[in-house]
């Protein structure tokens, strides 16, 4: 395989695996956390603009873990600076 | 594939180049200001304020409200601030209802310029409020040992403010694109309603955090303070 084969095919296989390594602990915690708000809620009702205030701003935290790989993993797979040195390498 | 509207370019002469985000960050700025001032050109002060002014005017007094719930002090020097910046973000969001309008937040450049705001005015309201010895404490408060702790927490929430409103608006318009191509017939239109929610609720979460970072930098040493003097005498 040359040069440009393994760049696009580690950059793929990486890319998958950022995304899909990276979804699984956020999703995990964001059900922690509706589960634990929504037994909150289902305790003291009156609360449930608090609670739920509250967790948006803890689900956006939480989510933003996988926001992060989803933009590593699409700057690997649209932007990868390693295939522009080397197409750039190859043609010039 | 692009990935932010930067490099769309609309006209360039020269070194000045006028790319998609600055022009639509501007029509964004433009929108708002006009409207305000619109709405706002006739006010009253009896009963029966007109539609715009009372739109207006609830707008204000729900963010008022919710400063008051997440910082416990007057939202009074806050709310030029942290309204503006949810104003500015949710608008630019939720205009994506427009054919042909790129969100300026799905912009990196955009996203950091409105986390650096951030950045800096943290700092300016502690000092505003404490006093600079009393802001300068607060990052060797425990001991001496978390002074680099505090400062790297500075930039990195920084950074994920920036990378988080950055990612989520930039993956809405990624999705529909690649949907485009896909499934063009209806699937777009339900993502699309799927960006508007997201918008404005990351719009409402910077805004959040904006202020809960403001308020943890400008009442750590009041509440001190209050603590050591007689118990009642509460601070406007």
């Amino acid at each position: 395989m040359d040069t440009l084969g393994i760049i696009g095919a580690v950059a793929m296989i990486m890319s998958g695996l950022t995304i899909s390594i990276g979804s699984i602990a956020p999703a995990l915690a964001e059900g922690r956390a509706v589960a634990q708000a929504l037994s909150a809620i289902a305790q003291q009702p009156d609360e449930a603009n608090t609670i739920s205030r509250t967790l948006f701003v803890g689900l956006a935290m939480i989510e933003s873990v996988a926001i992060y790989c989803f933009v590593v993993s699409l700057i690997l797979i649209f932007a990868n600076p390693f295939w522009n040195i080397a197409v750039s390498k190859m043609g010039g | 594939m692009r990935l932010s509207p930067d490099e769309i370019i609309f006209w360039h002469w020269g070194p000045v180049t006028l790319n998609a985000t600055i022009f639509f960050t501007w029509l964004v700025m433009g929108v708002l200001v006009l409207g305000s001032w619109l709405a706002t050109r006739r006010m009253t002060g009896d009963f029966h304020p007109t539609r715009w002014q009372n739109l207006l005017e609830a707008l204000v007094t729900l963010m008022r409200d919710q400063i008051r719930d997440i910082s416990r002090q007057e939202p009074g020097r806050y709310l030029p601030f942290v309204g503006s910046l949810f104003l500015f973000i949710a608008a630019s969001n939720l205009l994506i209802i427009i054919p042909g309008y790129e969100p300026p937040t799905g912009s990196l450049s955009t996203t950091v310029a409105l986390a650096a705001c951030v950045l800096l005015s943290v700092p300016f309201y502690g000092v505003a409020r404490n006093g600079l010895r009393g802001y300068v404490k607060h990052y060797i408060e425990p001991s001496f040992i978390m002074l680099p702790f505090h400062i790297i927490g500075e930039f990195t929430r920084t950074v994920s403010l920036a990378v988080r409103l950055y990612g989520n608006i930039m993956s809405g318009s990624v999705i529909i694109a690649i949907l485009l191509s896909i499934a063009p017939l209806f699937f777009p239109i339900i993502m699309q309603v799927l960006g508007l929610l997201v918008g404005l609720i990351q719009a409402y979460i910077f805004a959040v955090l904006a202020m809960v970072y403001i308020a943890s930098a400008a009442t750590a040493h009041a509440e001190k303070e209050q603590a050591g003097q007689q118990p009642g005498k509460g601070e406007s």
